[in-house]
C-alpha cells in the first residue's frame, strides 16, 4: 500500500477553522458572514473529493501536525473509512448551511452569528474524526466537537434547552473522560495509539479481562452513538434548532460516535482479536436490543423530532452491528449505512423544519391532512421514510441487504429475525405520519403552502439523492467502492 | 564576573528592588508598577539564564559570601529549581502589569506600600527556591509568608483582616513544625546543608531513628498546612476570597506551588525515596489524602456561589494533582505533578484575574449575576472559556498534559483508583466550570455593550490563556528537554 504524505488533511481541518473566524469578523454583515459558510462548505467538500482518485487506488494519504507528547502526534491518516465519513458530512453541510440561512432567517433567531460559528467549529470536529490517524488525534476532534455543539443545542436558551442541554453536556463530557481513559491505557500498554488495519492491541500481553473492561471503557466513551442505555442525551438534544438535529444529531455527532466505535473494534482491536474473544458477538447482540427498543420507544413518541431521534438511535445500532459481526458483507452494510442513512435522516430532519417553519406544528397528531398543502415536502419524507424501512428503491435497501447478508455470513438466526422485524417496526412508526398526512381530513382549514426554497430545495435534492443511490448502480459506485477498499483493508487475507 | 552571580541575583535583586519602592514612590507613585514589572521581568531574564546553565553545565552551586558548603549557605539550581523559579517569576511578572490598574482600582492609595510587599514575597520565593540550605528555607518561608499575611490584609473589607488572621495563626503553625523538624534534624546530623544532610540521613537513621521519624512527620504536616492540602486547606478559601484579586492571582499562582516545589525537595532530595517507601509509607499516605483532597475541593467548589471562593476551592483540588503526582513516586507521576506546578499556575492566575477583571468593571461576585457578560466583556470571558476548558482537562491544553501524565503515572504504579480520580475530577470539573459559562453565555440579558477592562488588565489574561493552548501544544519541548532530565534526577531509574 502506497503512503501519500500531503497537507491536504489538515488545509481540509483548517477551511473550517478559517470560516468560524470569518464568521466572527463579520458578524455585523450577515450576507458576507453566510457567504463564508457556503464558501467553505464548497472549499472543503472540493479538498475531500480531491483526495477520493488516490484512496479508491488504494493509497492512504498521511500528514503528521505535531508531535505534542512523546511518540504521542496530532496526526491525519485519509484512508478509505475516513474519507467515506468525510465526504459525507462535508457533503451534507452544504446542504445544510443552506437550510440554516432559510430556516435561522424565516424565524427570525437571534444569536446567529454565534450558531454559524459552532456549525463551523462543529464541522471541524467530524472532519477532524474522520481523518485522525491515531486515538490520541481522534479524542482531541471528539471533544472538540462535544464543545462546539453544546451552544447549538442550547441555542433557544430557554428553561427546557437549557437542561436538554445540560443532559447533553454531562453524557458526552462523560464519554470523553472514558475514552480518555482507554487511550491512556491503550497508551500505556502498547506504547502507541496508531489506528492499524488489524488492530494494534494483539501481541502486546493485555490480559484478555483487560482487554474486555478496554473495550467496555471504549464503547461508554463513544457514546455519541447513542447505544442504550447511553442514549437518552439524544431526544433531549433535539430542543436544538431543527437544522442542528438534522446535521449534528443524524450525521455529525452521531456518526462521529459510530465513526469511533468502528475505528475502535476494526483498527484498535481488529477483526482477528474481536473474533479471538468473542467481543465481536457480544456486541452484536448487545447493539441488537437498542434496535428493537428504540424503534419501540420511537412508536410511543408524538412528537415528530422526537419519534426521528429515536429512529436515528435504532439506525445508528445497524451500522454498529454490521461491523460487529466481523464479515465482510457485515462490515459492508454497516459502512454503507454511514452515508446512506445519513442522506435519509437530514432529509427526515429538514422536512420536520419545514413544518415546523411554515405549520409550526411538531406534533404528528396535529398533522392531519398537512400532504395536501405541502406535497412536495411530504413526497421528500415519504422517500426517507421508505428507505428507514429498507423498501427497495432507496438506498437504505443496500445496506440492509448487506447486513442480512452478513448475519447469514455469520450463521446466526436470531440477528437475521431481529433485522426483518425491526424492518416491520420501522414501517409501524413512520407509516402513521405519512397516512395522517396524506389520507386525513384536516380538522381545520390549512392556510401555509410550502417552504421557501431555501428550505426545500436541500431537503428535496437529498431525497433524489437517496433515491438514485438505490436505484442506479452507478451512482452507489462511489460509495461502494469507498466501502470495498475500507473492507479490503481491514479483513485482508482473513476471510 | 556579573554572570556567576546570576544565582544569587534572582533572589537578591527582587529583595533590593523592595527597598527601592518607597523610594521611587516618595518621588513619583506613578512611576512604582512599571518599576515592579521591570524589575520582575530582568529577574525572570536571569532565571532564564540559569535555566540555559543547568542545561548546558548541569547543577549550579553558587556559595553566599564564599564560604564553601556545608558550613556557608549553598544556592543551589538544578533542573527542578531553575524550572519552577522561572514559572514563578513569570506568572509574578504577568501579575505585576496585572496589578497596576486592579490595587488602584480596590486599594486606592496604597500602591507604594503594595508594591514593596509584593516584592518582598517575591525574593521570599525565589529564595525559597533557590537555596539549598535548610535553615535557609525556613528564613525565606517566614519572609513570604509575612509577606502573605500582610497582602491578604490589605484587603478592601474587615473579612479581609479576618481572613488573614485565620491565615496567620495556621501558617504560624506551619512554620513551628517546620522549624521543630528543621531543629531534630540538626540535632542528629550536625549539617543545614540539603546535600550534606542527604549523605548522612542514613547513618544518623540507624543510630536515631525516632527522631527523624519525628521530624519526617512534622515536615509532612508543616508543608501540607503551607501548600493547602486537604483537610489543611482551611486557610485557603478565605484567604484567597477576601485578598484583593490580583493577590489572589499571585499567592494561588505561586505561593502554593512553591510550598509544592519545597515538599518535594525535602521528600526527594533530602529523605531519598527509599526511605518514604519502606520504612514510613508515606507515599500512600499522601497519595490517598491527595486523592481525597482531589474529589473534595470539586465537590465544595461545586457548592460555591462565591466566584472567587469556586475557584480557592477549585486550587485545593488541583493541589491535590499535584501532590498526587509527586506521592506516586515514578518518573510518569512525578512529570504530571511537577508540569502541573507550571501549568495550574497559568490556569488559575488567569481565572483570578478573570475574577478581579469581572469585579473590576461590574463589582459582581456571585456567578448567578454573570448574565450576559459574554456580551460586555467578550474577551474576558472569552478567556475564560479557554481556561476553564483547560482546567477541565480538553485535549491539546495544558491541563489535559498533566491529567494524561498522571493518569499514565496512576497505572504505573498500579494504582487503577486513582485513575478513576482523576476522571472523576475531570467531571466535577465540568460541573462547576459548566454553571460558569451558562450564566455567562447562555441568559439573554438586556443592554449589553462592550465595555472591557483597560488593556493592562485584559493583555496578562489573554497571554496566559493563549498560553494555555500553546504550551499544551508545543508541551514536547519542555518534556524532553527539561522534565525529562529532570525526573531522571529526582527519580533515577
Amino acid at each position: 500500500m502506497e503512503t501519500i504524505l500531503t497537507i491536504k488533511p489538515l488545509i481540509a481541518v483548517l477551511v473550517p477553522f478559517i470560516c468560524a473566524i470569518l464568521i466572527i469578523i463579520y458578524s455585523k454583515h450577515p450576507n458576507i458572514r453566510e457567504g463564508w459558510s457556503v464558501g467553505a462548505g464548497a472549499v472543503l467538500f472540493l479538498i475531500v473529493l480531491s483526495m477520493l482518485p488516490d484512496i479508491l487506488a488504494g493509497s492512504v494519504i498521511q500528514y503528521t501536525v505535531i508531535e505534542m507528547l512523546p511518540n504521542l502526534p496530532i496526526k491525519f491518516k485519509v484512508d478509505a473509512f475516513g474519507e467515506l465519513f468525510a465526504l459525507t458530512s462535508s457533503f451534507l453541510w452544504i446542504f445544510t448551511t443552506f437550510y440554516s440561512i432559510g430556516y435561522m432567517r424565516s424565524l427570525k433567531e437571534h444569536a446567529q452569528t454565534r450558531y454559524f460559528f459552532c456549525f463551523a467549529l462543529a464541522i471541524l470536529g467530524a472532519i477532524g474524526i474522520a481523518f485522525s490517524a491515531n486515538l490520541f488525534t481522534l479524542f482531541i476532534f471528539y471533544e472538540i466537537l462535544t464543545v462546539s455543539t453544546y451552544p447549538l443545542v442550547v441555542h433557544n436558551e430557554t428553561p427546557e434547552a437549557m437542561s436538554g442541554a445540560r443532559k447533553y453536556m454531562l453524557y458526552l463530557m462523560t464519554a470523553g473522560v472514558f475514552l480518555f481513559f482507554s487511550v491512556v491505557a491503550v497508551y500505556y500498554y502498547t506504547g502507541t495509539t496508531d489506528f492499524a488495519f488489524n488492530g494494534f492491541l494483539d501481541g502486546h500481553g493485555i490480559p484478555v479481562i483487560m482487554l474486555k473492561l478496554l473495550f467496555i471503557t471504549f464503547m461508554i466513551g463513544s457514546a455519541k452513538a447513542a447505544f442504550m442505555p447511553l442514549h437518552s442525551w439524544l431526544p433531549s438534544a433535539m430542543v436544538a434548532p431543527t437544522p442542528v438535529s438534522a446535521l449534528l444529531h443524524a450525521v455529525a455527532v452521531v456518526k462521529a460516535g459510530v465513526f469511533t466505535a468502528t475505528r475502535v473494534i476494526l483498527y484498535v482491536f481488529g477483526v482477528d482479536l474481536m473474533g479471538e474473544t468473542g467481543l465481536g458477538l457480544m456486541m452484536a447482540y448487545f447493539v441488537c436490543f437498542t434496535i428493537i427498543m428504540a424503534s419501540i420507544y420511537a412508536m410511543t413518541h408524538d412528537n415528530l423530532k422526537k419519534r426521528l431521534a429515536y429512529s436515528t438511535i435504532s439506525q445508528l445500532s445497524y451500522i454498529v452491528l454490521g461491523v460487529s459481526m466481523l464479515t465482510s458483507s457485515g462490515i459492508t452494510g454497516g459502512m454503507l449505512h454511514i452515508p446512506y442513512h445519513a442522506f435519509m435522516k437530514i432529509t427526515l430532519f429538514m422536512c420536520a423544519g419545514a413544518i415546523i417553519v411554515t405549520a409550526k406544528i411538531e406534533n404528528i397528531s396535529e398533522m392531519n391532512g398537512i400532504g395536501r398543502k405541502m406535497p412536495i415536502t411530504m413526497l421528500a419524507f415519504t422517500v426517507g421514510a421508505l428507505g428507514m424501512a429498507g423498501f427497495p428503491p432507496v438506498s437504505g435497501f443496500v445496506s440492509k441487504w448487506y447486513l442480512l447478508l452478513g448475519s447469514v455470513e455469520m450463521n446466526q438466526l436470531p440477528i437475521l429475525i431481529m433485522l426483518l422485524g425491526s424492518a416491520l417496526l420501522n414501517v409501524g412508526y413512520f407509516f402513521p405520519v405519512i397516512y395522517v398526512a396524506f389520507f386525513k381530513k384536516p380538522e381545520k382549514e390549512l392556510n401555509f403552502g410550502e417552504a421557501s426554497p431555501f428550505l426545500l430545495v436541500p431537503l428535496v435534492l437529498t431525497a433524489i439523492i437517496s433515491l438514485i443511490l438505490g436505484i442506479w448502480p452507478d451512482a452507489s459506485y462511489l460509495f461502494l467502492e469507498l466501502v470495498k477498499v475500507a473492507v479490503q483493508n481491514v479483513t485482508s487475507g482473513v476471510i | 564576573m556579573i554572570y556567576d552571580d546570576f544565582p544569587a541575583l534572582i533572589v537578591l535583586l527582587p529583595l533590593f528592588a523592595a527597598f527601592t519602592v518607597p523610594i521611587i514612590g516618595y518621588f513619583s507613585k506613578k512611576s512604582v508598577p512599571y518599576f515592579v514589572s521591570l524589575a520582575t521581568f530582568i529577574t525572570f531574564i536571569i532565571s532564564i539564564f540559569n535555566l540555559q546553565t543547568v542545561m548546558s553545565s548541569g547543577t549550579i552551586s553558587y556559595t553566599m559570601g564564599g564560604w564553601e558548603p556545608p558550613w556557608g549557605i549553598e544556592y543551589r539550581i538544578d533542573y527542578l529549581s531553575a524550572f519552577v523559579s522561572i514559572v514563578v517569576i513569570f506568572l509574578i511578572f504577568i501579575v505585576s502589569i496585572y496589578s497596576r490598574k486592579s490595587i488602584e482600582n480596590e486599594l486606592p492609595g496604597k500602591t507604594v506600600p503594595f508594591f514593596t510587599i509584593f516584592l518582598l514575597l517575591t525574593a521570599g520565593l525565589e529564595g525559597l527556591i533557590v537555596t539549598g540550605d535548610i535553615f535557609n528555607v525556613y528564613v525565606f518561608l517566614e519572609i513570604s509568608s509575612m509577606a502573605a499575611y500582610a497582602l491578604i490584609a490589605v484587603g478592601s473589607n474587615r473579612n479581609a483582616l479576618m481572613a488573614s488572621l485565620n491565615y496567620l495563626i495556621i501558617g504560624t503553625v506551619s512554620a513551628s513544625f517546620i522549624l521543630l523538624g528543621i531543629g531534630y534534624l540538626y540535632m542528629v546530623t550536625g549539617t543545614l546543608n540539603m546535600a550534606d544532610m542527604a549523605n548522612i540521613l542514613p547513618a544518623a537513621f540507624d543510630e536515631r531513628p525516632k527522631v527523624i521519624l519525628a521530624a519526617f512527620a512534622f515536615f509532612l504536616v508543616g508543608f501540607s498546612i503551607k501548600v493547602g492540602l486537604f483537610p489543611l486547606h482551611t486557610w485557603m478559601p478565605d484567604a484567597y476570597s477576601q485578598a484583593p484579586s490580583a493577590v489572589s492571582a499571585l499567592l494561588a499562582s505561586t505561593f502554593t506551588k512553591v510550598a509544592a516545589y519545597v515538599m518535594v525537595r525535602f521528600m526527594i532530595t533530602i529523605f531519598k525515596p527509599e526511605f518514604i517507601i519502606s520504612t514510613v509509607n508515606a507515599n500512600i499516605i499522601l497519595a490517598w489524602l491527595a486523592a481525597i483532597a482531589i474529589i473534595a475541593g470539586s465537590v465544595l467548589a461545586i457548592s460555591q456561589t462565591d466566584f472567587k471562593r469556586m475557584l480557592a476551592y477549585s486550587s485545593v483540588s488541583q493541589i491535590g494533582y499535584i501532590i498526587l503526582g509527586i506521592a506516586l513516586l515514578n518518573q510518569m507521576a512525578m512529570t504530571g505533578g511537577i508540569i502541573h506546578i507550571m501549568n495550574h499556575g497559568i490556569m488559575k492566575a488567569a481565572l483570578f484575574m478573570v475574577a478581579g477583571a469581572i469585579i473590576y468593571k461590574t463589582g459582581i461576585r456571585n456567578i448567578n449575576d454573570f448574565k450576559g457578560l459574554s456580551k460586555t466583556m467578550p474577551y474576558t470571558s472569552a478567556a475564560f472559556t479557554l481556561v476553564a476548558l483547560s482546567m477541565i482537562g480538553v485535549p491539546p491544553t495544558v491541563g489535559f498534559v498533566s491529567k494524561w501524565y498522571l493518569a499514565l503515572g496512576a497505572i504505573e504504579a498500579d494504582m487503577w483508583v486513582f485513575v478513576g480520580v482523576i476522571m472523576l475530577s475531570s467531571l466535577l470539573n465540568i460541573v462547576y466550570f459548566w454553571r460558569v459559562f451558562e450564566n455567562m453565555y447562555f441568559y439573554r440579558a438586556e443592554g449589553g455593550k462592550v465595555d472591557e477592562v483597560p488593556l493592562s488588565m485584559l493583555l496578562p489574561i489573554l497571554i496566559l490563556a493563549a498560553l494555555t493552548f500553546l504550551l499544551g501544544l508545543l508541551a514536547l519541548y519542555p518534556l524532553k528537554e527539561i522534565m525529562a532530565p529532570m525526573v531522571q534526577i529526582l527519580l533515577p531509574g
